[in-house]
């Protein structure tokens, strides 16, 4: 009786999964669906074809949205990465004076609401005549990922066994050697998943960018935000649908790596 | 001689490690803050900032209109979190009691919808939802509707919209609170003679709190901003506090006031953290993504 009892519950449990998954991934189906669509008007499927693809090529003003996205994207996260390496290590081996006022300023970030550091980024640059474009939007990109790299090598000090440094540094390697020889090693899963999170945040911004870009440079989510109001094209789609198969081949990709490093290790 | 070893060994290593991030966030966190707190105190000439001072623009809030938005989008926030709440939690459970390589699968099957950019997915649901869209010659089709519905362009599209984009917001927090839950204590309320209610209610919802608080701070918050949501799903009559503020920053051209009103959003937030640290809740929940 019990067993039957908890049989149903694992099948509601499964089902109910399957239903949050449909959710998820509902509106991407419609999006690749759509992607082939030979009509113009993403209302109604008409029939398939694969011309949009050959059309996306065609749109200069979108790959330059796009191309704009991964420049922001990577000057930002490798800014982002190395000040927050650096501060999470300097702040979990010492203890010093406004060190809590820099944990502070750290979750500013992270608690208020996107839009008002987008404002207040504009408006600062504004004031300090900084020219609008692709460098004030590296910059605002930079300020919203530092402190998530700094949490995420946090994690990766938390564990962090000080022996093995004091061991590099009394065998005779400088403070400099040890770091890059010892110490990033051993922090470097959580500074690959902090650039990761970060170039992901900064890819995918819509409302700080919206506030720091300039004429003539706009990104991928700001191109697809002003083609809302007119209607956005199915090449538009194909872009997108081309991005998710490049995100799912590279999650496999990864998967299968760690499983292999794993095999190796043994 | 001491003395020189200690800058050796601790200052010049915490100077080359610290300054950079304390410069940048004084820079582009706190002094842009600062500025927009004097900003909400100065006046306009109707075009450019005009350095006179004025309390105008924090009487400018009371404004009916914009009092009218304020509950609106509270509402609105508030009504994204709780569903958030009751449709993740089931969800984050049971991930956190899947099987290890299972617990992984069903996490990155979580993560993939969120690298197509919002704006597209959203885009996506009009498709669904549209006069013509999915949704309605589905519901034509079983013979529920005998009428196409707007469905889209209503307050229950938005937030549809919202707790959509913010879902993963609440279930990373929730999944992460689940899992350190220790499976011993439900076996031992069960033992002792509580039901599974019972048990849920006075031992896994309360130790799992922690989860609902930061997912709460995590949702809310951004929900009270997320202009773009209510642009795309609900047209031009849903206005969030997100859209007014953009509003002055863009069309309107009224600096001034939108930095009074980002600084009533500030003092909701300082109000909002302030209960969640009350309650016990840790500020590196916030941050874990």
């Amino acid at each position: 009786m019990r067993q039957r009892k908890k049989k149903t519950g694992k099948v509601f449990s499964k089902l109910y999964n399957i239903l949050i998954y449909a959710f998820l991934y509902l509106p991407i189906a419609m999006v690749v669906l759509f992607s082939f669509n030979t009509s113009k008007r993403n209302i109604v499927f008409e029939g398939f074809t694969f011309a949009w693809y050959g059309k996306l090529f065609q749109n200069e003003a979108l790959l330059k949205a796009y191309g704009n996205t991964l420049i922001v994207g990577v000057c930002s996260t490798i800014i982002a990465t190395i000040v927050g390496t650096l501060a999470s290590y300097g702040m979990s081996k010492y203890k010093f004076k406004g060190k809590g006022i820099i944990d502070i300023l750290l979750y500013i970030p992270v608690v208020i609401p996107e839009i008002v550091l987008g404002i207040s980024l504009l408006a600062i640059f504004n004031l300090s005549q900084i020219p609008m474009g692709i460098l004030s939007l590296i910059i605002a990109h930079a300020t919203f990922c530092i402190p998530f790299v700094v949490f995420t090598v946090n994690a990766r000090f938390a564990g962090f066994d000080k022996s093995v440094e004091e061991a590099a540094m009394d065998l005779g390697a400088g403070r400099v050697k040890t770091f890059f020889t010892v110490t990033l090693p051993i922090i470097m899963p959580g500074v690959i998943s902090g650039a990761f999170l970060s170039f992901t945040l900064s890819v995918d911004d819509i409302i700080i960018s919206f506030f720091t870009t300039g004429p003539g440079s706009n990104t991928y989510p700001l191109k697809v935000m002003e083609l809302t109001k007119t209607g956005i094209t199915p090449d538009v789609y194909s872009l997108s649908t081309l991005v998710l198969i490049v995100t799912i081949a590279l999650v496999i990709f990864s998967q299968r790596d760690t499983k292999n490093s794993k095999v190796k290790m043994k | 001689m001491r003395k020189s070893h200690k800058f050796r060994n601790k200052t010049i290593p915490l100077l080359v490690t610290v300054s950079p991030v304390t410069i940048w966030l004084i820079l582009l966190v706190a002094a842009p803050l600062v500025y927009v707190f004097f900003l909400s105190f100065l006046s306009t000439d109707g075009y450019n900032v005009v350095f006179q001072f004025t309390l105008k623009n924090y009487m400018d809030l009371f404004n009916p209109i914009y009092l009218e938005i304020y509950s609106n989008s509270f509402l609105l926030a508030f009504l994204t979190t709780v569903v958030c709440i009751l449709l993740g939690y089931p969800f984050a459970y049971s991930m956190a009691r899947a099987a290890k390589k299972k617990k992984a699968v069903m996490m990155i099957m979580l993560m993939i919808p969120f690298w197509t950019n919002s704006l597209i997915r959203l885009n996506g649901w009009k498709t669904i939802l549209g006069k013509t869209g999915l949704l309605n010659s589905l519901l034509l089709n079983i013979g529920i509707l005998h009428q196409p519905v707007e469905i889209l362009y209503t307050r229950g599209a938005v937030i549809l919209g919202m707790v959509y984009i913010l879902f993963p917001y609440m279930v990373l927090p929730l999944f992460a609170s689940i899992d350190k839950l220790d499976q011993s204590l439900l076996e031992a309320s069960n033992d002792l003679g509580a039901n599974k209610v019972k048990t849920f209610l006075h031992v896994t919802l309360p130790l799992t709190s922690p989860g609902v608080f930061s997912g709460t701070i995590l949702v809310f918050i951004p929900a009270l901003g997320y202009f773009f949501v209510s642009d795309i799903m609900g047209g031009a009559k849903s206005q969030l506090i997100g859209n007014l503020i953009e509003n002055q920053f863009k069309a309107a051209n009224n600096w001034p006031l939108g930095a009074a009103l980002s600084m009533l959003l500030i003092v909701i937030i300082i109000i909002m953290v302030t209960i969640y640290k009350k309650c016990g809740g840790d500020m590196k929940d916030l941050g874990v993504l």
